[in-house]
């Protein structure tokens, strides 16, 4: 019990930077809800039921369209498939001895940024750090929602600006630490921007959408890796993340 | 024909949790694999790089106050600085340069 209690208070705190970024983001997705011609109720729902900014913002553009059910559908698969690699990711992370149940309910929190703290934490992951974090991201990614909708212009612009970076600034909290005495994570993550820099520049290779850029350089990167720096992980070592 | 707002949001929400949910159901058991377990060990590092860079670059509403976010995010985390600080961090010198701007 108290175990638990830890891990969902841990959560909490770690969620707080996200909550924060979530706001902004939240609080112009509301906005582009408004124009798409969203009600506030629906848009709150939209968000709370989704928790993916991509996804959202891309099910405003073809809502306003008019697009058909089925191309919704296959644009949404398309533009998350990333979060299927972020599960797989954690589905090796998430705590074996936790009940079964809760990987039902905590693959709906699967989002960027409640990967990267999950991935961040050292040894297994308790499903109730995942909650607590959660308990404080989702209501300021609903509520920035339903701001953005019905007052969308009380919020400063500088704030917003500012708030807009909380989230990167939290990835590279997450990424930068242990960079430090890894080498070989140092230099995959210079490769990484590097070659995403590339991606969103280069004719002809940048028509290829965020959410494939991220699957395919994934895939790519972390399996040449996998290749040449293979870890010496045995069964009872606590270091993998 | 008018779509349903109601029936796109089921649509959505439906779609993006079997992504989510599927793997994590699914692979329940701990993958013995040397190459697949290093490989989930490096997914996490890479994707949260390519998702950061270049993007943050366009995350504000310059891209100097991007940059100055971006190098004080990386100046606090690498000091071992926990994700409220170094979060809070870039933020505010997002703000302070925007002000001089």
């Amino acid at each position: 019990m108290k175990a638990k209690e830890a891990w969902f208070k841990k959560g909490m705190k770690d969620g707080i930077p996200i909550a924060l970024g979530y706001f902004a983001v939240s609080f112009t997705l509301g906005i582009a809800a408004k124009n798409a011609g969203l009600t506030a109720i629906q848009a709150m729902l939209m968000s709370l039921t989704n928790l993916t900014s991509a996804g959202e913002f891309a099910a405003l553009g073809l809502i306003s369209s008019g697009a058909t059910y089925l191309e919704m559908a296959v644009t949404q698969l398309v533009i998350n498939l990333r979060y299927c690699l972020m599960s797989c990711s954690l589905s090796q992370k998430i705590d074996p001895k936790s009940p079964y149940y809760h990987r039902f309910i905590f693959s709906a929190g699967v989002t960027d940024e409640i990967f990267g703290i999950s991935s961040n934490i050292e040894g297994k992951l308790s499903p109730f750090y995942s909650y607590g974090a959660l308990c404080v991201a989702v209501p300021a990614w609903t509520f920035g929602t339903f701001l953005g909708v019905v007052a969308g212009n009380i919020m400063p612009v500088r704030v917003l600006s500012a708030l807009s970076i909380a989230l990167f600034g939290m990835f590279i909290a997450i990424i930068i630490p242990p960079a430090k005495e890894d080498k070989v994570l140092a230099g995959l993550i210079i490769i990484s921007m590097l070659s995403a820099t590339l991606f969103y520049y280069l004719p002809i290779i940048s028509w290829i959408s965020s959410g494939f850029r991220i699957i395919i350089l994934t895939v790519v990167i972390a399996g040449i890796a996998a290749v040449l720096f293979p870890k010496e992980n045995e069964e009872g070592e606590e270091h993998e993340i | 024909m008018k779509f349903n707002i109601y029936l796109y949001i089921i649509i959505m929400a439906l779609i993006t949790y079997l992504i989510r949910m599927l793997p994590l159901t699914l692979i329940r058991k701990q993958i013995k694999s040397k190459r697949i377990r290093s490989f989930l060990y490096y997914v996490p590092y890479v994707t949260l790089s390519v998702m950061t860079f270049p993007a943050i670059l366009t995350s504000t509403s310059s891209i100097w106050s991007a940059l100055a976010g971006f190098v004080t995010a990386i100046i606090i985390a690498y000091r071992g600085g926990s994700l409220i600080k170094v979060s809070m961090g870039s933020c505010i010198a997002v703000f302070l340069l925007e002000f001089l701007i």
